[in-house]
């Protein structure tokens, strides 16, 4: 394992855990809000599919990411629809939302197979990508990886210091004290899953369009629920969706190294064991009497139905 | 007294489907008044105060404020017209502290910090301490009524709706209450006070409204009647108090001895030490604001929540490891306060309910298969002893109404020729006539040998009903004394006097 | 205004109805949808529903598959269906079929060429108890350590994935294969095959298990005490806790019958109509399940109907391909909106939706 410059794999994983970064930040906020929408790893493809389709039709990657977002957003309505208005079960929506996003997805792409979309250029920094070290793991980059770092910290902030943060977290652990108050609980929840949905399709359409990059079925592979898991990981935290992607990009980025390097685990185990991570940091954060389960929102899954 | 007018309500009507909650109601709120709306439970009062807060909109009718029409769209627009709401099921979050509570119930409140301070000013000019950075799933019951009455009062409301306020203080924390709304009441603010205590209302409220099944019945000046008077015109029927046969205490048949369990519940409430028998024949009460160990300890004692083997006895027998199953066995039942999704599941029928806790005692399986017959013989048997008003054994639970079910699931339980019964709350909710019925079948299986612990919020009805009485306080219980003899300080002592005060004490 | 109102009972009517309305929808929108690919929507609807059954052209060929493919199906989701009434979301059947196949197909071809009347037995007992421990990872990693089951599951699917891929290229290769990925095909291998039993109608020993579990899941939750629990648990669960139900041991029930199911299902697709262990063996049918199980309302008979629609509209998604060049994934996507529409109209069951804001004066 010589063949591995630490710089190089810093700067692969920064790339590697930007889809997760986007979905996962993207659910943290749907959770606070108090809904848990499974269906991250459909609109995540659908994101990928509709953002591979965009930025091959107008040859741009930037509006690639517009569409990948907006097909995001587009399939979460669906979600919002059943959840929030037919007041379906969120477990089963999201489930449904899955299973369709799969389907659709590959019927949308099918004649785009084996088509290479535009590049997404590298941000400019002049001198400063020469930088020894520092250059290649900070600033060589494109604008999502950067945007991705941005979506976080502003996630956090809105969270933390703002009037609209305050509700949301309000809707999210009480919905019943909410509408007492006069808020409008399925409103903002309408919103956070619009919001959901569209950060998960921009991580879809950075797997399309930047991390594989082409466009084949169930491309996402389960990054969708593997930002689930993250969401889990960093007890509803925003900073701690970070380091737990980065965690993930990491545990990948080494997996395909140790496979590109020859080793003598074989292939398949290798590629399960991100999955296998997963689970096992998903039992750590959940053991310890219900740790992280104190943080989560106290109205998580259920419906809201002013009766009276 | 001539005060100008705050706000007349006139022929307000308002329908659900299968229930008028208000016909043609009408009163009006002089400014600095303290008004009482007096009522039994499923009277309309907190439909009619959901209409002046913008929550409900009424089907007919009209309301003016300062001679203005006043017609509140969502409770935003009442507030902006001065109308505040301190809620009997507060609107609080557990996880977001007293300041982010308070600011989530303004329209625009200051940046944090500054508010922080308002509201440790308001809080103590008013002799509510509060700690502004404390999170709200830690506070009392008392506390968290402060938290929503600072919230109120950092908006200088012209009319303050109060609902219930007094059910989860302790007596001396009903007296720092009341000398709070006073003073509100000679700054100027009209305080509406929905109640159905009679005696508080006498001491606190210059004119009352009484309702009954959503029609106003009568207006008085509460001072001028005595509260046998208004409790005749709120039930609409003369009440016999339960009758009781002091009969003889027999054996020992429930032990508990160092009881100490932590709760399973979020900002829960950790049981300490205690330590009580009941005897057979005996009813033990136990009074306690809500959240200071209740519904752990009837957790702990129906089997739910487990502890040390020796910490639970029944007739000598060890069972703190033992569950609900094997405890019903052994003769013990228990019905929990929560009526719907803990004692009986919302969705399925009577008869499935009935199963839920009667399988075993009334051995309605055999060999895990269920005999669906004499499970709906148990279920009628229930309705028809207890007078549960149902179209069938076959509606869902949730189809009832509060007391109607309250009534079922106490039945229930009392039917199974229990030898040790455990009750939390048995007549919350549930009208005076019900309250009654439920009241005298729970001293009848005492008179016939079974060992009774209940536990209340209502003092009126532990000193009604209970032989001994003990409190619940912060997870703790004071050692039960006899009722006879007791006074209400005493009691509100053992049930811990005023909480969270200290910071009040070092302010003066 | 449309505004809703709870019912007080949910209404038997909807429960029933709601299923087939939900079809029915899915038929008008997907006929929308296979006319945006250009494909004549009643030409395909036919195609997918009717032809299958009824086209003398295609019937003999169309008709045993349909318990071919609904016989997976109906055994997977009955077994989901007992958890999913509890709460207990099980939703990786997917790799709890692999694994029933693996370890079922490995007994078999341990024994290989041996013949004895055991080893197919010996093969029941191995699918199943494959899929019942891939279960038992979610389920005890839940009542020890909390940790959800629904993230834990699925990502077992993965796992089961890459072994299967492994396997197949590995320890289960056919060593006369030529090099080709797989295993030796089950089917040539009397000892361990499962054959059609009656010529002609499909029916092999998985369509026989996916009755048994229907009825034996029937009796269960209409007679049994325990049938009784589990609906308990998922409609209240503080409220199974007051009855005396052990949630712990619900969990491991629950997940490891759904698990045992899901591994009899692989067994009996490995051992039958797929043959022969391959990295492309699984063709989703753990996932399909999950809507078979909603489609069918969890109520067993209703699975029972539900699975064979569902067959259904794969043969005739496969037909649509053939005859129409409708793509796969169209029916993927087809069968996605069913369970959108289920879930949408499911509403009616619980709720009154009435027009206008006021007039509803009481009765």
């Amino acid at each position: 394992m010589m063949g591995i410059d630490p710089a190089l794999l810093i700067s692969a994983l920064m790339v590697a855990s930007v889809p997760i970064i986007l979905a996962a930040i993207g659910e943290l906020v749907v959770e606070r809000a108090g809904v848990l929408n499974l269906g991250v790893e459909g609109m995540m493809i659908m994101g990928a599919v509709c953002g591979f389709i965009l930025s091959v039709q107008s040859g741009s990657a930037f509006v690639g990411f517009v569409g990948g977002a907006l097909g995001g957003a587009a399939l979460s309505l669906l979600f919002a629809l059943l959840t929030q208005v037919f007041l379906a079960n969120q477990v089963a929506s999201g489930l449904a939302l899955t299973l369709f996003g799969l389907g659709l997805s590959s019927l949308l792409g099918q004649s785009f197979v084996g088509i290479r979309p535009p590049a997404t250029g590298v941000v400019p920094f002049g001198p400063l990508a020469d930088i020894p070290f520092l250059g290649r793991v900070l600033f060589s980059h494109d604008w999502v990886v950067y945007m991705s770092v941005v979506a976080v910290a502003a996630t956090w902030w809105v969270l933390k210091a703002t009037r609209t943060g305050l509700i949301l977290r309000a809707v999210g652990e009480s919905h019943d004290a909410a509408h007492a108050l006069g808020y409008k609980v399925r409103r903002i929840r309408v919103l956070a899953i619009l919001f959901g949905g569209a950060m998960a399709g921009l991580g879809g359409a950075y797997i399309s369009l930047v991390r594989v990059p082409q466009w084949t079925d169930g491309i996402t592979a389960g990054a969708g629920w593997i930002a689930l898991a993250i969401v889990v990981f960093a007890s509803w935290k925003p900073w701690r969706v970070l380091i737990g992607a980065y965690l993930f990009g990491g545990i990948s980025v080494l997996q395909l190294n140790l496979q590109a390097a020859g080793a003598r685990i074989p292939v398949e185990y290798l590629s399960m064991s991100p999955y296998l991570i997963t689970i096992l940091v998903l039992v750590i954060m959940s053991s310890g009497k219900g740790k992280a389960a104190l943080n989560a929102p106290a109205s998580l899954g259920q419906n809201f139905h002013a009766s009276r | 007294m001539t005060r100008p007018e705050l706000l007349r309500v006139e022929g307000v009507t308002k329908a659900y489907p299968g229930v008028v909650a208000n016909s043609d109601v009408s009163f009006s709120i002089s400014q600095g008044e303290v008004h009482a709306l007096l009522g039994e439970n499923g009277a309309g009062k907190s439909t009619l105060v959901k209409m002046i807060y913008g929550l409900v909109k009424p089907d007919s009718g009209r309301m003016t404020l300062n001679g203005a029409a006043y017609t509140p769209a969502e409770p935003r627009a009442a507030r902006a017209s001065g109308v505040a709401m301190v809620f009997q099921h507060f609107s609080l979050f557990e996880a977001l502290n007293v300041a982010e509570n308070v600011a989530l119930g303004m329209e625009n409140p200051p940046p944090m910090k500054e508010l922080a301070s308002r509201i440790k000013a308001v809080s103590e000019e008013y002799g509510l301490p509060l700690d502004p950075a404390r999170m709200v799933g830690d506070l009392s019951a008392g506390e968290r009524q402060r938290v929503e009455i600072v919230r109120c009062l950092l908006q200088d409301p012209k009319l303050l709706i109060m609902d219930e306020p007094t059910s989860v203080l302790t007596p001396q924390e009903v007296d720092i209450l009341f000398k709070t709304l006073r003073k509100l009441s000679s700054e100027g603010t009209a305080i509406l006070y929905i109640s159905h205590k009679l005696e508080e209302i006498r001491a606190l409220c210059d004119e009352a409204t009484i309702l009954r099944r959503g029609k106003v019945v009568a207006t008085c000046t509460p001072r001028d009647r005595s509260a046998r008077e208004m409790a005749e015109l709120m039930v609409g029927a003369t009440l016999t108090p339960p009758a009781r046969a002091g009969g003889a205490k027999g054996a020992v048949a429930l032990e508990v001895a160092g009881l100490s369990v932590a709760s399973p519940i979020p900002f829960g409430t950790t049981l300490k030490s205690i330590s009580f028998k009941v005897a057979k024949g005996e009813v033990l009460g136990i009074a306690g604001v809500a959240g200071n160990g209740q519904d752990e300890l009837l957790l702990a004692l129906s089997g739910e929540l487990l502890a040390a083997p020796e910490a639970v006895r029944i007739d000598g027998a060890p069972v703190g490891q033992a569950g609900p199953t094997q405890r019903r066995a052994l003769g013990l039942v228990s019905a929990p306060e929560e009526r719907l999704g803990h004692a009986a599941a919302p969705d399925m029928s009577l008869v499935e309910n009935a199963l839920l806790s009667g399988a075993l005692r009334q051995a309605l399986t055999r060999r895990g298969f269920i005999d669906w017959a004499k499970t709906e013989t148990f279920a009628e048997g229930i309705i028809k002893d207890f007078d549960v008003r149902t179209p069938g054994t076959q509606v869902a639970a949730r189809a009832l109404s509060g007391g109607n079910l309250q009534k079922f699931v106490v039945g229930r339980e009392l039917s199974q020729t229990p030898s040790v019964i455990v009750i939390n709350q048995p007549t919350w909710g549930v009208d005076a006539a019900a309250a009654a019925s439920i009241r005298q079948a729970i001293l009848d299986r005492a008179a016939g040998g079974a060992a009774v612990v209940v536990i209340s919020q209502d003092l009126d009805e532990l000193l009604e009903i209970a032989d001994s009485f003990a409190a619940l306080n912060e997870g703790r219980l004071t050692p039960p004394r006899p009722v006879t003899g007791l006074t209400v300080d005493e009691i509100g002592l053992m049930m811990g006097g005023a909480h969270g005060m200290e910071v009040a004490h070092h302010g003066h | 205004m449309i505004r809703l109102e709870k019912r007080p009972s949910p209404s038997r009517f909807w429960q029933g109805a709601t299923p087939v309305l939900a079809v029915v929808l899915t038929m008008i929108a997907g006929g929308l949808m296979f006319a945006a690919l250009g494909k004549n929507p009643v030409e395909a609807i036919r195609t997918i529903f009717w032809d299958p059954l009824f086209n003398p052209q295609f019937a003999a060929y169309s008709r045993p598959q349909l318990l071919v493919k609904a016989g997976p199906l109906i055994l997977i989701a009955v077994g989901l269906s007992l958890g999913f009434r509890a709460g207990i979301w099980n939703i990786g059947a997917e790799g709890q079929y692999i694994m029933g196949a693996l370890f079922g197909a490995g007994v078999g071809l341990a024994f290989y060429p041996a013949e004895h009347w055991f080893i197919f037995p010996l093969m029941v007992i191995a699918g199943a108890f494959g899929g019942w421990i891939w279960a038992m990872v979610p389920a005890i990693l839940k009542t020890r350590f909390n940790t959800n089951e629904i993230l834990v599951s699925l990502l077992m699917v993965y796992i089961a994935q890459n072994l299967l891929a492994s396997m197949s290229l590995g320890l289960l290769r056919n060593p006369e294969g030529g090099g080709f990925p797989g295993s030796r095909n089950l089917s040539q291998y009397p000892a361990a095959s499962n054959p059609e039993l009656i010529a002609g109608t499909g029916m092999h020993w998985g369509v026989i298990a996916a009755f048994v579990a229907v009825i034996a899941a029937y009796v269960l939750l209409q007679r049994h005490i325990l049938g009784f629990h589990i609906k308990l648990a998922g409609q209240a669960p503080k409220a199974a806790r007051f009855a005396g139900v052990n949630p712990t041991g619900l969990v491991l029930l629950c997940m490891g019958i759904s698990g045992a199911l899901a591994g009899l299902a692989g067994l009996f697709e490995v051992s039958g109509p797929a043959g022969q262990i391959s990295i492309d063996f699984n063709v989703g049918y753990g996932f399909t399940a999950i809507i078979v199980a909603f489609l069918g309302r969890l109520n067993p008979i209703g699975i029972l109907l539900a699975g064979l629609l569902m067959a259904l509209t794969y043969i005739g998604g496969e037909l649509a391909q053939f005859m129409l060049g409708l793509p796969a994934a169209a029916i993927q996507a087809f069968q996605g909106m069913l369970l959108f529409f289920l879930l949408a109209v499911d509403l009616l069951s619980n709720y009154r939706i009435r027009l206008g804001a006021t007039g509803e004066a009481a009765r």
